[in-house]
């Protein structure tokens, strides 16, 4: 009996929230109080250029070219937004299409991402077989070069292929990009090697495992892949692989209007704001499994 | 002699055999790759030989592509001036932009791990924003629009620096100092969320010890604690950023015209545009894009070298 409240007793003591946190070692009062002011300062740089993009699309149009200019609208109305639902309304193609377009784009393009990669990372990271060190070498050479390098060559072999001025001209190669299957690989290297040998004990062979265990362990990295991938798509203007108007993007429409000079400056803001809103709304949402899958992102050697 | 070949080739013909026998087994694992790697090798390795190929010809597409031999290479460098002052430009914003953002990603990311939760994920959002806001960037131009409206040349003459508008845009010597500010708002990119993420995952018990063995400051915990922990992040980091410091174009593109006043904001990546995608002379956009890609390679190589050093 004593011996049970003894142990209560312990458990109590440990478990116990120590009221006041303890300081870490190492840092002084004066020294943290100025790193943050610091902090906060830039942070404040960093965000004004978005915060003004995003209250100039809040103005109405006499305060966007008041002077002095003023960063918060002091009328805010949505006028240029519907003015902007007015100009897309009257576009050769509709609205509707390259809202289409851009949504098929991403779409197919991430989940065909999503998928092609982690099969290719899972044996990748899980299996032993001659080759799979080189290849994953050469992967992470390709993030070393920006795709502008490969966009020539990319457009003749399209062009052979046929696929200029179709949706799999930006769909296609989008599924291959290295970013999403180095983080994936790395992600997946962390998942316990015994869980698939249970499975497999159990007479799951390769695609169960693949499908059952190994996919929903590692829904932080889809988040992952899923950001990289619509912010790469979503912001594609398609303009070198596609020429037909009715293929191509909505951000491509979009920016075609914010070129329409000073009349449209007021549209021209609101199309900042839609174009930007998207990625950063999937970031804000999946942060923290964002984090998760960095967390593995090193480049080890 | 002989003798010894003969053992070696017999020694070469079991490995490869084993090999050959392991690939058979694993054959499930060619099955799961081969999706990837064949896309893969379409659009991002066979590109890349295609390109060191035909940066030896001239090539328009509409004619087959004529041998030339280093043609191309030696009038890129021997006759070609602007593509001289794209180098140029390149490698400013390149020096410049890559290291600084580089430091900057860490700094930030450091700084904010010692904040609680709550107003952490609020400053990844703040800080990590600008670099996926689509063209956000060109908001800067109304910020340093020419005339006396533009809001930086109405401070700058509201406090009497200047008497007259500059125009910031148009003249070549304000051109790439405003592109690289504006780069530098932007560099703030997945490096610095695999920064974050990394520093989250660093055992605090090492700090405690640390501070029992005699580290004083938080710059010597930096040095000997953190910076060691961080190391395959930032290799990462600095793949990135090498990657998007070479990569540079939009940016200028939009600021400052494509073509830009005197290609003074010209870099390589909107020479090779000009010269694949407009004049269609794909032969020499090739070479300038193998330079291109054996540039970031060196690069990468190099800076990679370097970072092994930290903390030791």
């Amino acid at each position: 009996m004593s011996k049970k409240k003894k142990n209560a007793a312990i458990e109590e003591e440990v478990y116990v929230k120590p009221l006041i946190k303890r300081r870490k070692p190492n840092r002084s009062i004066g020294g943290d109080i100025a790193l943050y002011i610091f902090l906060v300062l830039v942070a404040c740089i960093m965000a004004f250029p978005i915060v003004y993009a995003v209250s100039a699309a809040l103005k109405p149009l006499d305060e966007l070219f008041k002077f002095p200019p003023r960063v918060f609208a002091q009328h805010p109305t949505m006028d240029n937004f519907s003015d902007l639902f007015v100009t897309m309304g009257k576009s050769w193609v509709t609205f509707s299409r390259y809202l289409f377009n851009t949504a098929f784009i991403t779409f197919v393009g991430t989940a065909g991402h999503l998928i092609v990669a982690s099969m290719g990372a899972f044996v990748l990271a899980k299996y032993e077989f001659p080759g799979n060190q080189t290849f994953f070498k050469i992967v992470t050479v390709a993030m070393m070069f920006t795709g502008y390098v490969t966009q020539i060559p990319n457009y003749m072999l399209l062009n052979k292929l046929g696929w200029i001025d179709t949706y799999w001209a930006i769909i296609i190669p989008a599924f291959a990009s290295p970013m999403g299957f180095f983080l994936m690989k790395q992600f997946m290297e962390g998942l316990p090697t015994s869980l698939i040998e249970a499975a497999k004990i159990d007479g799951a062979n390769e695609w169960l495992v693949f499908r059952r265990i190994v996919m929903p362990n590692v829904k932080p990295a889809w988040m992952t892949l899923i950001i990289f991938s619509v912010q790469g798509l979503w912001n594609n203007r398609a303009s070198t692989f596609i020429y037909s108007e009715e293929k191509k993007t909505l951000v491509f429409a979009l920016q075609q209007i914010q070129a329409g000079g000073i009349a449209r400056t007021g549209q021209g803001a609101a199309v900042l704001v839609v174009v930007m809103i998207v990625p950063i709304a999937i970031f804000i949402f999946s942060e923290s499994q964002i984090l998760e899958t960095m967390a593995s992102s090193g480049l080890k050697d | 002699m002989r003798e010894f070949f003969q053992k070696y080739f017999i020694m070469r013909k079991h490995d490869a055999k084993v090999a050959v026998k392991k690939m058979k087994r694993s054959k499930m694992c060619y099955l799961f790759l081969a999706p990837y790697a064949v896309i893969f090798a379409m659009f991002f390795v066979y590109p890349v030989v295609a390109s060191i190929y035909y940066s030896f010809t001239y090539y328009n597409i509409l004619s087959k592509p004529r041998f030339l031999g280093l043609q191309n290479y030696v009038s890129l460098i021997l006759e070609d001036e602007i593509f001289l002052t794209s180098i140029k430009n390149t490698l400013m914003i390149a020096i410049f932009t890559g290291p600084l953002g580089y430091i900057m990603s860490f700094i930030f990311a450091w700084l904010i791990n010692e904040l609680p939760r709550w107003v952490r994920s609020v400053a990844v959002v703040v800080f990590y924003a600008p670099s996926i806001a689509g063209n956000c960037y060109v908001i800067f131009s109304v910020f340093f629009r020419g005339d006396a409206y533009g809001y930086v040349n109405a401070f700058l003459m509201n406090i009497g620096i200047i008497d007259a508008p500059i125009l910031w845009l148009i003249n070549p010597v304000y051109m790439l100092p405003i592109c690289m500010v504006v780069i530098l708002w932007m560099s703030l990119g997945t490096g610095f969320l695999s920064f974050v993420a990394g520093l989250q995952g660093i055992d605090g018990s090492q700090y405690e010890a640390g501070s029992r063995d005699g580290v004083k400051n938080r710059w010597q915990e930096l040095w000997y604690i953190t910076l060691p922990n961080m190391k395959p992040m930032l290799m990462f980091g600095a793949v990135m950023s090498i990657t998007q410091a070479f990569g540079v174009c939009d940016v200028t593109m939009a600021l400052c015209g494509y073509p830009s006043t005197d290609y003074a904001a010209r870099t390589i990546v909107t020479h090779l545009f000009d010269y694949g995608f407009s004049r269609f002379e794909m032969g020499y956009a090739c070479a300038i894009a193998t330079i291109l890609f054996l540039m970031m390679i060196l690069c990468n190589k190099a800076i990679q070298s370097l970072l092994r050093r930290v903390g030791t």
